[in-house]
């Protein structure tokens, strides 16, 4: 019986005015943003991750200062990292190898056109290993491999012509000027999605030495890692052998392990600040909403008074008139939920898209459906409960009065 | 032989005994008295001081009679009226309903038997606009829990007796008011009611049109329905009704019976007033 009393709710639903949907926006914006956001959770993850240069399960990187400093990683500190302790940490039991970076911001030059750019050193004597633990690989030409001084590799936003600000696709064998000496481009690398790799430039250790002059200073070590199951093992070891070779003690590091799960930690950390702040406007916005639905059901109930009165001269009673009230106040909300579920969906969806032309991923967008009724139950609960107080208004009316309008 | 005839006589008679026992349970004997007003009152405060409406009413309605309460404007008569229709409670006095006191109910009761004993009509047709022509004959048995198959049957029934049926999905916005007030006719017998309670049931319809509904309030009459009519016409009410109540500035003024073509003042008075009168 009471689903004649939602059949009737929904009988006057059809004929509200715009101004009633209008009240909707709230639970509608609410929920879009909290059914996009948890839909597109997972892709900006993943995003954020490659950003990050997340990849291999057993890479390992080590930079002296933190992850945190400003400027290229590594290039803040004070004391440095150096050779000898790439040549330390590669003779740990848990470690497979580990390559040296240094890297710097360089100036470029290429049709006329002055562009800066990170520029990152390859150890002629681990070529291989360094793009393993990178996880990088030509899309065209080769990589670094046994070649001469004076080449390059460059990454697959610089060599595009729409990306790179050089208003020209560089291609191998084209010639570039990096701090104003000719290099050739032998490579392009595959794009990786991370706004530094794809950008980077990669040349050998010798010749960023003869441009920066670094001596016997690392910026960063790349460290791979027996097997996956070492990770934890090989990060306290080689903290351990850093704060002895340093000098310092336990919480005083002045140096970094990070492991992909620490730099997945951090993606998360930033990426939970965002739900947080996205779920507060949302609450808000879902807040205006219930505010809106007892403004618009307060409204309605004043002037529907008249159809209160003959309801209850035909044989209403006060339960059932607030039933009808209610249930209409509660479907004002789930359509509002409705309408929201399936814009945020569909955000999520573009936004999975979008991910996966920016970054070459193959995330599949995916409906959960208890999210969908989650959020449908949540906006009716919502819409309900701000339609309780109206609803007792409607159902209190003295029906003589009511009926007078 | 004739002790068979004595049995049979014993028998008959509680047989008829018996059957009209149930028939009266099933519906009210024409005659019997459904609504009672006895000594009724009703003041409304107003500001500082109180406006009495109605002072010391008394009215029966009896079964399968057609009442007219008559009375200017301002004499009380939509006081009488929602009184009679137990929409609202006298200050002094009691209101029968069937027997019952309707002030030992609550709120929600006196809707549930109100809903299933008085079918409203009104001046302005009160349909409710969100809803079709039907579904606003269906609403008073939604009210009373019948359920939709039964509900839909009875409505377009209904609706074939108020000759609508062929606008039954129409909303009220899209006819006439001679069929809105026809679609209100059907509504309040939707529930099979014992009295029909028509307030000015003519008023915002033109001579023509008004007199189609009062045919309809007159046959349903005819059928053993009770109907009560509130108006202000005299003409109106001589024409249809069977008793006339006379309202004059709160109070009754008179209550006249047909007796053939005329009416008869058939007042019960206090003696004490008969005397003044004399």
């Amino acid at each position: 019986m009471k689903l004649d009393y939602l059949i009737l709710a929904l009988k006057n639903l059809r004929h509200r005015g715009i101004r009633s949907w209008l009240t909707l926006l709230g639970i509608f914006i609410g929920v879009t943003a909290v059914v996009a956001l948890i839909g597109l959770g997972s892709g900006l993850q993943a995003a954020v991750g490659a950003q990050f240069g997340v990849s291999s399960t057993q890479a390992l990187t080590v930079q002296a200062g933190g992850l945190n400093s400003f400027g290229p990683p590594g290039s803040g500190a004070v004391n440095k990292l150096t050779r000898d302790d790439v040549d330390a940490i590669s003779k740990l039991g848990t470690v497979e190898f580990a390559t040296p970076r240094n890297l710097e911001t360089t100036k470029i030059e290429y049709n006329d056109i002055v562009v800066f750019s990170m520029a990152v050193s390859v150890d002629d004597a681990m070529e291989k290993e360094m793009y393993e633990t990178m996880d990088i690989e030509a899309r065209s030409g080769t990589m670094l491999l046994n070649d001469a001084l004076g080449r390059i590799v460059i990454g697959n936003n610089l060599a595009d012509g729409t990306k790179n600000g050089f208003d020209k696709d560089i291609a191998t064998g084209d010639n570039v000027l990096v701090q104003d000496k000719r290099f050739r481009v032998v490579g392009i690398l595959k794009k990786k999605g991370s706004f530094m790799l794809d950008n980077i430039v990669l040349m050998y250790q010798d010749d960023l030495d003869n441009l920066f002059d670094y001596g016997e200073e690392v910026d960063i070590i790349g460290v791979k890692v027996k097997s996956p199951d070492l990770m934890d093992r090989a990060k306290k070891e080689i903290e351990k052998l850093l704060r002895d070779r340093r000098d310092v003690d336990v919480g005083e590091e002045d140096f970094e392990v990070s492991t992909p799960d620490a730099i997945l930690e951090t993606v998360n950390s930033v990426l939970g600040g965002v739900k947080a702040f996205i779920i507060i406007i949302a609450s808000i916005s879902i807040l205006v909403g219930a505010l809106g639905i007892v403004n618009t059901m307060t409204t309605s109930v004043l002037e529907r008074k008249k159809e209160i009165g003959i309801m209850k001269a035909i044989g209403g009673t006060n339960y059932q008139i607030f039933l009808q009230f209610f249930f209409e106040s509660g479907m004002l909300g789930l359509i509002g939920g409705l309408v929201g579920i399936t814009f945020g969906t569909l955000i999520s969806f573009a936004g999975i898209i979008g991910i996966n032309n920016f970054i070459g991923s193959e995330l599949l967008p995916t409906i959960d459906f208890m999210l969908i009724s989650g959020a449908l139950i949540g906006s009716f609960i919502v819409g309900a409960t701000a339609g309780i107080i109206p609803a007792m208004n409607a159902a209190k009316q003295n029906p003589v009065e009511a009926l007078r309008g | 032989m004739i002790s068979e005839i004595w049995l049979f006589k014993v028998y008959g008679r509680l047989i008829y005994i018996g059957v009209s026992r149930i028939l009266v349970m099933a519906k009210k004997v024409k005659g019997e008295e459904i609504i009672r007003l006895r000594n009724v009152s009703k003041h409304y405060p107003m500001g500082d001081s109180v406006v009495k409406a109605l002072s010391h009413i008394e009215l029966k309605v009896f079964a399968g009679e057609f009442i007219a309460i008559m009375g200017p404007s301002g004499s009380g008569k939509s006081t009488a009226m929602n009184l009679v229709g137990s929409l609202d409670m006298p200050t002094y006095g009691t209101i029968l309903l069937d027997g019952g006191d309707i002030a030992e109910l609550d709120e929600s009761d006196l809707a549930q038997v109100r809903g299933k004993k008085i079918g409203f009509i009104f001046q302005s047709f009160n349909l409710i606009s969100n809803l079709t022509v039907k579904e606003n004959v269906m609403l008073p048995m939604m009210f009373q829990g019948t359920d939709f198959e039964e509900r839909e049957e009875k409505a377009e029934e209904l609706l074939k007796l108020v000759e609508l049926h062929d606008r039954m999905d129409h909303y009220p916005g899209e006819i006439s008011g001679g069929q809105m007030q026809r679609v209100a006719i059907a509504r309040s017998l939707a529930n099979d009611p014992e009295v029909v309670l028509a307030d000015e049931p003519t008023g915002n319809l033109d001579t023509k049109t008004g007199a189609i509904v009062m045919d309809f309030l007159q046959k349903l009459n005819k059928q053993g329905k009770t109907v009560i009519m509130v108006t202000h016409d005299p003409d109106l009410a001589k024409e249809y009704a069977d008793v006339i109540y006379w309202l004059l500035d709160g109070e009754l003024d008179k209550v006249t019976k047909r007796c053939g073509n005329k009416f008869v003042d058939v007042t019960k008075r206090k003696k004490k007033e008969m005397k003044e009168k004399k």
